[in-house]
């Protein structure tokens, strides 16, 4: 802190960044190990450390659970940084969100035959900033720990570096993102201006001590955060860059990205808006259920047109967004909880459902329009039912945590006279609900293509416009790509996977129409090879949405621990 | 011991879990084997469950609420998973698990070599997790998700061999019959629950004043409605006999002995409610004795032998439906547990004769199996003299304690029953005479087995498959048999070869494992009522009377006199008697009577011509109106204006995203705009 008598330093408690610390020090280890090792450390070796690092980091959270439920919450680094329910419930779940993502990650790579040291590292460090994001109490450590997490992402979706798609994405990241920080930082300074403050404890007891006469400086600021913060939740109309990086980035990336990115994001919005600028609720409520609105449909309706998996599930995770911001907006107890239980359960839906996804892709990571879908359960039976599950669940689906989530946010919503809101939310949630089970319905559908698919097939010219509509930038590079796909697929993809993979829809199509077979229904196509640590992490997403969705009452409890804590009035 | 009440529930779904994942690789006969296994170990956890319960004080610590876990806790509404373990749903927690343990065993003999035997299996075992949830759940809504439950199961074990088209459209049947009940159950939880604030059982019966009143009638004829779907009643019956195209063991379990009574069992649960309106007493006991006479009489005309039971089950339920009504709940409940009895038997008994007759089901080409089957035939006729209501068997105490009641409350609805107990006895002697004595009347069919078996056999399987082989889809599973006669393994007795010109017995007896349930159930139907013999006063002990705490005072007692109840158990005994012995003289001199079989009665009374005249072709011709006019000019108009507005909105706002980042910019930048102007101008 600076001060007139020149620098003092503050208590350090160290304990209070410990999960933070683990993840971080995993990071650098793989980094040392990689470097310093005369041949790159083996995939399995790196794998190990992170998921060592991220159970070390779980644990650290639980620990900071313990402490903080029967004790109360502590700040420290000059009140820089707490250790409240909050800040452990994030670091608890994006610990546990690493651990599933390096599983994913590691069998994506397998399947391309390459190690993932590197990969492994950015998911650590970009998880260490998002839980920083969750502890952090002060506007600057926010800032800091969002750049820390942002710039791991972008990283992350140009890591597939010979494809363009994921250059372009990750520019498009960059660029934006660094768009969004400068408005975020702008809003900070806003605040700053206004408050006196850049201290979220200072702020809050500085507004509950005046009355400011002129207070446009702090709506402003108020806003300009609320956009930096929305951006990175994807949030409409700031949400454009969603759909291009999921689509672009690797596959296990994407889904990493989507569950992180929303935890951070709105541990932040609870702290900064909800317990900070509480007098203020009057005024960034309306702003919060205008975005709310648009979200839920925006993501629900454009969802429904899209062609590509990848840009179906940037759209829906849009239209998750505005769930979340439902319970955000409500700002009551029942709707923080509401929000938070949605964002934990939604990690895991969404990563499940990007594990499949990265499968499916192929090892080039390109075979993704719903059409390669079609029949999925002729192929891979186990694959099909774990993402019909994933999906069902984030359809809302009762037994399942979807169910539970959409529940609690739109009761809460309902609860807090927030009537129409909640109505437009459920007339979203049947929107969505048809997106879903369009793609459970083509995995579950007999895998043979139109009738005119053979013949198609040979003409493959003519499907490369007639496969997708309106080809988009992101996807225009896939198709150019020319990496060979799993034949197999083209006999259950027909048309549009043709189109992807060109030569090799011929010979898809010409088996096709031999080896298609009504009686029968065989699958004409492969099976895709499940790697070990993909299946283990499926496995986890898929016990995790059922078990939690039979029996809801420990998560429950859990996020109404932290936010009872919250000062609400 | 009460404590471990989940386990009861948790053991089927466990083996249902198992099955389910490893079924196929455990394959025939351990997938069968677990299965069983999984069922008994539940109905051991039942007597555990029962000796704990017999150890607290009759009356109100009888009464144990199991909450297992709260699912949703939202507003006023708890959706809690919570057991209620009380007498009376731990009697229906026995009879269901001991009768599907036996039934299981059963079906390890009966479903061999079937294509999907693990599958038959899985189903089983979800059945009974799904009966089980519905007869222990402590509120409305675990007893609604059991329910939906077995009406899943159900429809997926009718439709088992969905190639064949009837067996896949009986399934639709019955789920869509069933339909209409659920309607009525979701309809009366709305009513409870808004009236009482609560859907657990205990919560409802101790605010039955809240629901005194047109309310109060209306949830509790909602709920009868459900039942009449369930417990096929008139009328909603017609779906029970279309369900004979499931598997024997199938219509044993499901549409005998434990889902079919499931709509008895809830009006019983919810008998204080019951009790709040003697006009809805009466509607049940009026809906019931129609029910068992409609039944009967149908019951009579018919040649399926699964048939003729199936509606002999339609008519028993009607019986049990009488008791609720007149509010003898524990004779509605020793009705159930003896019914389950024999006519699980009797279905199990036909299964045996369906299978030994090579999936024979028409009475008309039997005849003298006695002679080939000994031991299906002595328990059959255990079950034949139970249901006929002959002392000392089972049915007699049941069904007497029935018209016992009946009598002295609506003496006209007892007439109505006791002259329904004349034709029980008539159709059932009938159908026994038929398939057992006489003279065999299959040779003329085995003659042309070798040729006409195959006809029929791809008329079943519906490809046409012409010369030698052809996929048989019937009884014991999908064979692949040539006409020469070499279906090795299609018999599993010792080897008498079926079918071709190779000769052999054109009946076989089956083997032990299918005889062995058919043997415990007929001592069951035999000796069954011990379980509430009418002697000894009130503070008699015998099996049924811990129900009566139960019921308390809601318990319709008739009081009758000693002389009394003997006079009506000659009555009942007599008319019993006299049935049997009209139907004797009828068809054992004659096996083609067909003055006896009026067309009205065999038609169901119409019935399904009524739906179908009323229902059916009106709602198809509303149908196609609503299709032709509704729906392709307003509805697809909206429809279509919505979707196409969605997708056009979709297409639009897509089209937002071109893929430059420019133009992304300008967009957020255009949003901060309009959020800085939204919330600054407010303030």
């Amino acid at each position: 802190m600076i001060g007139a008598t020149g620098i003092t330093v503050p208590a350090l408690n160290y304990v209070a960044v410990m999960p933070e610390i683990a993840l971080i020090a995993g990071a650098l280890w793989i980094m040392l190990a990689t470097a310093m090792s005369p041949r790159r450390i083996g995939s399995g070796a790196s794998l190990f450390w992170t998921v060592a690092a991220g159970c070390v980091s779980l644990g650290f959270s639980v620990w900071q659970w313990e402490g903080v439920t029967p004790h109360g919450a502590y700040a420290s680094f000059d009140g820089a940084v707490v250790v409240d329910g909050l800040s452990a419930f994030v670091a608890m779940t994006v610990s546990l969100t690493v651990i599933v993502a390096a599983l994913i990650e590691e069998g994506w790579m397998r399947r391309r035959g390459q190690s993932a040291p590197e990969m492994h590292m950015l998911t650590l460090l970009s998880a260490a900033g998002a839980i920083l994001m969750g502890a952090g109490n002060d506007l600057v450590v926010i800032f800091l720990a969002l750049e820390i997490m942002s710039i791991g992402f972008y990283v992350l979706a140009a890591y597939d570096r010979r494809r363009l798609a994921s250059g372009e994405a990750a520019l498009k990241y960059l660029i934006l993102g660094g768009f969004s920080s400068a408005v975020f930082l702008f809003g900070i300074a806003l605040t700053y201006g206004a408050t006196g403050s850049m201290n979220l404890a200072e702020i809050a007891k500085y507004l509950a001590s005046n009355v400011l006469l002129h207070d446009g400086l702090l709506l402003g600021g108020m806003v300009l955060m609320l956009v930096g913060l929305a951006f990175k939740v994807a949030a409409v109309p700031f949400h454009f860059w969603a759909p291009d990086v999921y689509q672009g980035s690797p596959t296990p990336a994407a889904g990493y990205m989507a569950a992180v990115a929303k935890i951070a994001g709105f541990a932040a919005i609870i702290r900064i808006f909800v317990s900070t600028l509480q007098p203020y609720r009057a005024d960034w409520q309306p702003a919060v259920w205008v975005v709310a609105v648009a979200t839920l449909l925006v993501g629900g309706v454009v969802a429904l047109v899209q062609t590509d998996i990848k840009r179906m599930l940037a759209y829906s995770s849009i239209n998750h967004a505005g769930f979340v911001l439902l319970g955000v907006a409500a700002a009551t107890t029942a709707g923080l909880s509401a929000s938070l239980y949605y964002v934990l359960v939604y990690s895991f839906m969404v990563m499940g459902s990007f594990a499949v996804v990265s499968l499916v892709g192929g090892p080039a990571d390109t075979a993704h329009s719903l059409e390669d879908y079609r029949g999925l359960y002729r192929r891979s039976p186990w694959l099909a039912w774990a993402l019909a599950l994933m999906l069902i669940s984030q359809a809302g689906v009762p037994l399942t945590t979807g169910f539970i989530g959409k529940l609690e946010v739109i009761s809460a919503a309902a609860a807090a006279h927030l009537v129409w809101l909640a109505v437009v939310a459920m007339m979203s949630a049947a929107v969505a609900a048809f997106f879903y089970l369009r793609v459970v319905m083509l995995m579950f559908s007999p895998s043979y293509g139109p009738p005119a698919g053979a013949a198609g097939a040979v003409d493959s010219g003519s499907m490369v416009a007639g496969g997708e509509g309106v080809p988009e930038p992101g996807s225009v590079a896939e198709g150019g790509e020319g990496v060979p796909g799993p034949v197999g697929v083209s006999s259950g993809g027909g048309v549009a996977t043709a189109s992807l993979h060109g030569e090799e829809g011929i010979v898809g199509g010409g088996g096709d129409a031999s080896g298609y077979d009504a009686v029968a229904g065989e699958p004409a196509g492969e099976r895709i090879p499940v790697p070990l640590s993909t299946a283990v992490a499926l496995a986890l997403c898929s016990g995790f949405t059922v078990f939690f969705g039979l029996f809801p009452g420990f998560l429950t409890a859990m996020v109404h621990v932290v936010t009872t804590a919250i000062p609400i009035h | 011991m009460t404590h471990a009440a989940w386990v009861m529930p948790a053991l089927p779904l466990a083996g249902f879990v198992v099955l389910f994942f490893v079924g196929r690789r455990l394959g025939d006969p351990l997938a069968g084997w677990v299965g069983t296994a999984a069922i008994t170990g539940s109905f051991v956890a039942a007597l555990v469950t029962m000796a704990g319960l017999l150890s607290h004080p009759a009356g109100p610590a009888r009464e144990i609420n199991q909450s297992i876990y709260t699912w949703i806790s939202a507003g006023g509404l708890h959706v809690k998973a919570s057991l209620l373990i009380d007498p009376l749903s731990l009697t229906m927690a026995l009879f269901v698990t001991g009768v599907s343990a036996v039934i299981h065993l059963y079906s390890i003999g009966y479903m061999k070599k079937d294509r999907d035997y693990s599958k038959f299996f899985v189903y089983m075992n979800l059945f009974v997790f799904f009966m089980l949830l519905l007869v222990l759940g402590g509120n409305l809504i675990v007893t609604f998700v059991g329910w939906e439950g077995v009406g899943l199961c159900s429809y997926f074990l009718i439709s088992f061999w969905f190639e064949r088209p009837s067996a896949a459209s009986a399934g639709k049947k019955a789920f869509i019959y069933n339909r209409i009940g659920d309607a009525g159950f979701l309809l009366a939880m709305f009513i409870i629950f808004e009236k009482t604030g609560t859907l657990s059982y205990t919560g409802i019966f101790s605010r039955t004043g809240a629901l005194s009143g047109s309310a109060g009638v209306a949830a509790i004829l909602l709920l009868f409605l459900a039942a009449t779907g369930k417990s096929a009643q008139i009328p909603l019956f017609p779906w029970l006999a279309d369900a004979m195209e499931g598997p024997t063991p199938v219509s044993a379990l499901i549409h005998a002995a434990t889902m079919v009574t499931a709509g008895v069992y809830l009006m019983v649960r919810m008998h204080p409610v019951l009790a709040l309106s003697h006009d809805a007493q009466l509607v049940v006991a009026s809906i019931g004795v129609a029910t068992a006479f409609v039944g009967g009489t149908i019951a009579c005309t018919l040649h399926d032998i699964k048939k003729v039971v199936a509606f002999s089950t339609i008519s028993q339920l009607g019986y049990m439906v009488l008791a609720v009504g007149v509010g003898a709940y524990e004779a509605a409940i020793f009705l159930m547990v003896a019914h389950a009895f024999y006519k699980g038997l009797l279905f199990l008994g036909s299964g045996s004769v369906i299978h030994g007759r090579h999936d024979e089901q028409d009475l008309m080409k039997m005849g003298g199996l006695a002679k080939f089957m000994p031991i299906t035939t002595i328990t059959f006729v255990v079950g034949w003299l139970a249901i006929a209501g002959v002392p000392p068997l089972s049915g007699f105490w049941a069904k007497g304690a029935v018209l016992d009641s009946t009598f002295v409350r609506y003496p006209v609805l007892w007439v109505v029953g006791i002259v329904t107990a004349l034709f029980t006895a008539y159709y059932m002697t009938r159908l026994f005479v038929l398939a057992f004595t006489g003279n065999p009347r299959f040779h003329a069919a085995i003659d042309t087995r070798s040729g006409g078996a195959h006809a029929t056999v791809e008329a079943l399987s519906g490809s046409g498959s012409g010369a030698g082989a052809g996929e048989a889809d019937h009884g014991e599973g999908r064979l692949s048999g040539t006409a020469a006669g070499d279906i090795s393994g299609y018999d599993i007795d010792v080897g008498v070869a079926h079918g071709g010109s190779g000769g052999g017995a054109p009946v076989h007896e089956s083997p032990p494992v299918m005889t062995i349930p058919l043997v415990i159930l007929a001592v069951l139907a035999f000796a069954g009522g011990v379980l509430d013999l009418p002697w000894g006063g009130p503070d008699r002990w015998n099996a049924l009377s811990w129900l009566g705490p139960v019921f308390g005072h809601y318990l319709y007692n008739p009081h009758l006199s000693m002389a009394g109840q003997w006079l009506l158990g000659i009555v009942d005994a007599g008319v019993g008697l006299a049935g049997i012995a009209i139907a004797w003289n009828l068809w054992s001199r004659a096996w083609k009577r067909p003055e006896l079989e009026p067309a009205f009665l065999a038609s169901y009374w119409h019935f399904n011509d009524i739906y179908d005249t009323l229902i059916g072709r009106p709602g198809a011709r509303l149908a196609s109106f609503a299709y032709s006019v509704v729906e392709l000019h307003w509805i697809d108009g909206v429809v279509n204006g919505v979707g196409s507005l969605m997708k056009r909105t979709g297409s639009g706002v897509r089209r937002v995203q071109t893929g430059y980042v420019r133009q992304y910019a300008v967009g957020m930048a255009l949003g901060i705009l309009a959020l800085l102007v939204w919330v600054l101008v407010r303030a």
